[in-house]
């Protein structure tokens, strides 16, 4: 492992200042080196050995090389913690390399906030191993057996006589610290063990604590490099022109204008993809401009917007599933004395991530390419970029490196195949950051959701059945795993035609509480693409998935079951929940919100314009749960809401890091907030209409509310858990449920609006 | 292509560049500068934020030619390692973003509220962010940075 030629992303910066990074290159220096390591059959690679996950340098700082990424919610320093953790050295001595498929295992990248949850186990048992090995090693050495020696801080000691140590640096530099490890599952479930035993966790000190993240202060210190930041020599800068619409076909185009433009270097072309490259960005972004390209009138693919749910309910399904069949649903609803229905709608929604796709591609058609991207699935990229330069795996080298927060498959991985097809065509390395309108209008979606909910009652106010039917595009109309050639808004517009997507469905009790009621009937149907290819609106991993549009509905029905029965909606949630941790975030949210134990609505409005309520909304997701309550304040004229306060309790089990949670719980809330009441793609019958900040509004700073409450309930008895998405689920539900609280009028659509608020107002309410 | 003077974090530049090039691109293409960050090129995020004579402009839209000769500091130019400035301190304290990419707005706009107003009530401050972006919802932290700065700057002063 001594012979290591491949650097750490931090040893590139430290070492190299400016190879990757800076700006004083030295050119051919290192970067031959990193490429020539690809190159090379890499142990490191796989995972079958300890030494391709950790290495420890002479000066005693660790090495551990993991598939996973770091995407804004803090892991980076979750997994570094576990490592020194059983490793026994301080934290600050661990280094995490990320994302680099040529010294990193496949662990499926970043995706299901299974991070922590799956990706820290293999890291757990290779530093344990790695332990093992050490105190072994050391037993030789200092003459005595493993069980009488100590470790503290990389250091092996007796412990009967301390001044008989050992660090593991020197033990390292003398000793072979390698050994095979037995591997199981692939991508989120790799795993693999070797001979040593993770600890118990009552014994943990460095697990648990809040540790400051690793990456903020040199983040604020303007220290921290983005992709935004790799720097190539010779690299150029380019631009790709996207169809004026659906189903537009190129026709031609004219770059006399764009040739003048100083710095302009070269057009691309091929089928339907059409960029251009040059000297520097301003350049690139001018010449764009400049470039004079002539489409075929675009489809007429979408409905008018105003009709889209209707499509939705109407439209014959693509595929149907049925999830739930408990007793006989449709029989008791049939005969039932009483009956509650309701439909909720959710639009499709954008990453719109705070900077728009990144990537630098050098592609060597006979030798190796490389190409640096925040896309959060750096093996699957590597995958899906052989495929589209016909190459074996080993000729690509996919270089994760931080971008804006990308929560999902945002289009990061078709802004680096627009760097692949450019770099490929001119043969330089070629840096590509998409426009804004690039990003908000043809990022891929988070899919739009209608789900209808009906329940029976009694005559003494049971719910005797309930049924669920959700009406959803797919979550992967648009393979979230981009894996393959056909994946990428690019490669499709050479004319590759999409075929990863998948039918993903919203479902009852997956993407909302599994709430107990004696008869129960789900069915999800899926609603087919309006284009199958090239489009605006294909749908894909957004932020959990469905569960923010499909918990919207069930999490607000469930207000409306409990309203209906004048039950206070926190007593009717644990009446139907069979889960005891289910159970305790919402005694905790409501112990900690001062929750007034009544029915909804307010029976004491006040008289004047604003009114003030609170509702709650509960999120299960993969083993965490968590109780969302929201306060706010309506004005009953304009219909405008403010959330006042949030109360959230949290469990996800084990927690690793309590501060570096709560700051993803808190950006989770105010998120999710966003989502439920400002975000909602416009489109027209051919194009996405929200193209920028003004018309794909979101939170901002006077939407804030003035207080969070984050109640963390930790089970060290349990291991840990997902953090990155739960509380996002049961927000906007929270939301609309205060709103009816607070006036009476219930809101089934999101984005929660002043003027569907106001219109919800006007409307006749049912008891 | 006229030659400019940029005075940037207390150094000058004399560069070739067109003169309606906006600002963002020539700190981060000629002098190759990491921060401020392209966000939108339209004057609506605040990512690509500086301050010129001590007020935070957006560089995306600022023709290079309207910053000649000012005083432009960056976020790397507003405090050192050993020598952060007590707005990043707050900041670091609060821990205080998800991914950061927005940071360079609220850090360097925090800086120039504070400057003029050391003590902004809640409303005030919300209309300084106003304009900001921060898509992963950091405000919460974000604002108890500004709270936290105020009173560590209302202290050594």
């Amino acid at each position: 492992m001594a012979s290591k030629t491949v650097l750490s992303r931090r040893e590139f910066v430290k070492d190299t200042g400016g190879l990757l990074f800076g700006f004083s290159l030295a050119e051919g220096a290192v970067l031959p080196q990193v490429l020539t390591a690809a190159t090379e059959s890499n142990p490191a690679a796989s995972p079958n050995r300890l030494e391709a996950w950790l290495h420890i340098d002479r000066d005693g700082s660790v090495h551990v090389f993991t598939g996973k990424a770091e995407i804004g919610m803090g892991v980076e320093t979750g997994l570094t913690q576990i490592v020194a953790e059983e490793l026994d050295v301080p934290f600050s001595r661990v280094v995490l390399v990320m994302g680099d498929t040529s010294n990193t295992a496949d662990q499926g990248g970043v995706g299901g906030s299974t991070s922590i949850a799956m990706g820290s186990k293999p890291l757990r048992n290779v530093a344990a191993t790695a332990r093992a090995l050490l105190v072994r090693l050391a037993a030789k050495n200092l003459g005595a057996s493993p069980d009488e020696l100590q470790v503290r801080e990389g250091v092996v000691s007796v412990k009967a006589d301390p001044s008989r140590k050992i660090s593991y640096a020197d033990l390292a530099a003398s000793g072979d610290l390698d050994e095979a490890l037995k591997v199981s599952g692939e991508g989120f479930a790799l795993n693999v063990e070797g001979l040593g035993k993770p600890k118990d966790p009552s014994s943990y000190t460095v697990v648990g604590q809040p540790i400051p993240r690793v990456d903020i202060a040199p983040k604020i210190l303007g220290k921290w490099q983005y992709v935004t930041d790799v720097r190539v020599p010779g690299m150029l800068h380019g631009r790709v022109i996207r169809p004026a619409g659906v189903g537009a076909k190129l026709m031609g185009f004219d770059d006399s204008a764009a040739k003048k433009i100083p710095g302009y270097v070269q057009t691309v072309n091929k089928g339907d993809f059409v960029g251009l490259v040059a000297e520097n960005e301003w350049a690139a972004v001018r010449a764009a401009k400049a470039l004079r390209v002539t489409w075929s009138a675009p489809q007429q693919a979408f409905p008018e917007q105003k009709d889209l749910y209707q499509h939705m309910r109407s439209a014959a399904p693509k595929a149907t599933k049925e999830t739930v069949k408990k007793g006989d649903a449709a029989g008791v609803l049939a005969s039932a004395t009483k009956k509650v229905q309701a439909s909720y709608e959710v639009p499709f929604q954008s990453h719109a991530t705070m900077g728009p796709g990144c990537a630098v591609a050098d592609i060597h058609t006979d030798g190796v390419s490389t190409i640096w991207s925040g896309g959060q699935k750096p093996h699957a990229l590597q995958k899906g970029f052989a495929e589209l330069l016909d190459v074996p795996r080993d000729k690509v080298r996919v270089i994760w490196v931080e971008d804006a927060g990308s929560y999902g498959r945002p289009g990061f991985e078709d802004t680096a195949a627009d760097a692949v097809l450019l770099s490929q065509a001119v043969g330089k390395p070629v840096r590509v950051q998409w426009s804004r309108a690039d990003m908000t209008a043809w990022g891929s979606k988070g899919p739009a959701v209608v789900c209808e909910l009906a329940a029976a009652i009694d005559e003494h106010g049971e719910i005797t059945a309930v049924e669920f039917t959700s009406h959803a595009f797919s979550g992967g109309e648009i393979m979230f795993v981009p894996a393959s050639k056909d994946n990428y808004l690019g490669a499709q517009l050479t004319g590759i035609p999409n075929k990863s997507g998948v039918d993903e469905f919203a479902q009852w009790g997956v993407q909302a509480p599994p709430y107990v009621f004696p008869n129960v009937h789900a069915v999800s149907h899926i609603v087919p693409a309006f284009y199958d290819s090239i489009s605006p609106l294909r749908t894909t991993h957004l932020r959990d998935p469905e569960g923010p549009q499909t918990s919207f509905a069930v999490e607000s029905f469930m207000d409306e079951l409990a309203a209906t029965t004048a039950t206070d909606p926190i007593e009717f949630r644990l009446r139907h929940l069979d889960n005891p941790r289910a159970k305790a975030v919402l005694a905790a949210a409501a112990e900690k919100a001062g929750w007034e134990r009544r029915s909804s609505p307010n029976p004491n409005k006040s008289a004047g314009d604003v009114v003030t309520g609170r509702g709650v909304g509960l999120s299960t997701r993969g083993g965490t749960y968590v109780g969302t309550i929201a306060e706010v304040e309506v004005n009953r004229r304009t219909g405008a809401a403010r959330v006042t306060r949030f109360v959230c309790t949290h469990d996800c089990g084990l927690i690793i890091n309590p501060e570096a949670l709560r700051g993803t719980i808190a950006a989770n809330l105010i998120q999710s907030m966003s989502r439920g009441m400002k975000e909602e793609v416009t489109f027209d019958r051919s194009n996405v209409t929200s193209v920028d900040w003004a018309t794909y509004p979101v939170a901002r700073a006077h939407d804030i509310p003035t207080q969070v409450d984050i109640v963390l309930l930790n089970h060290p008895e349990l291991p840990p858990n997902g953090a990155g998405e739960p509380s996002s689920r049961a927000t906007a539900a929270a939301i609309a449920n205060a709103i009816f609280d607070a006036t009476g009028a219930r809101v089934r659509q999101t984005p929660l609006t002043p003027a569907r608020i106001k219109a919800a107002l006007s409307e006749p309410q049912r008891a | 292509m006229s030659r400019t003077l940029l005075k940037v974090n207390g150094q000058s530049h004399t560069i070739d560049v067109e003169p309606d090039c906006p600002l963002l691109y020539v700190l981060r293409d000629n002098l190759v500068m990491n921060n401020p960050r392209f966000g939108c090129g339209l004057g609506q995020c605040g990512a690509c934020t500086v301050l010129i004579d001590n007020r935070a402009v957006r560089s995306c839209t600022l023709p290079v030619s309207a910053a000649a000769g000012k005083e432009i500091v960056t976020l790397e130019g507003l405090g050192t390692e050993g020598n952060p400035h007590p707005v990043q301190k707050a900041f670091i304290q609060e821990q205080a973003f998800q991914c950061g990419y927005c940071l360079n707005g609220w850090v360097l706009t925090a800086k120039a509220l504070l400057d003029k107003n050391p003590h902004p009530s809640h409303d005030e401050m919300r209309t300084a962010f106003e304009s900001l972006i921060c898509r992963c919802g950091s405000h919460v932290r974000i604002f108890a940075a500004v709270r936290q700065a105020a009173e560590q700057m209302k202290r050594s002063a």
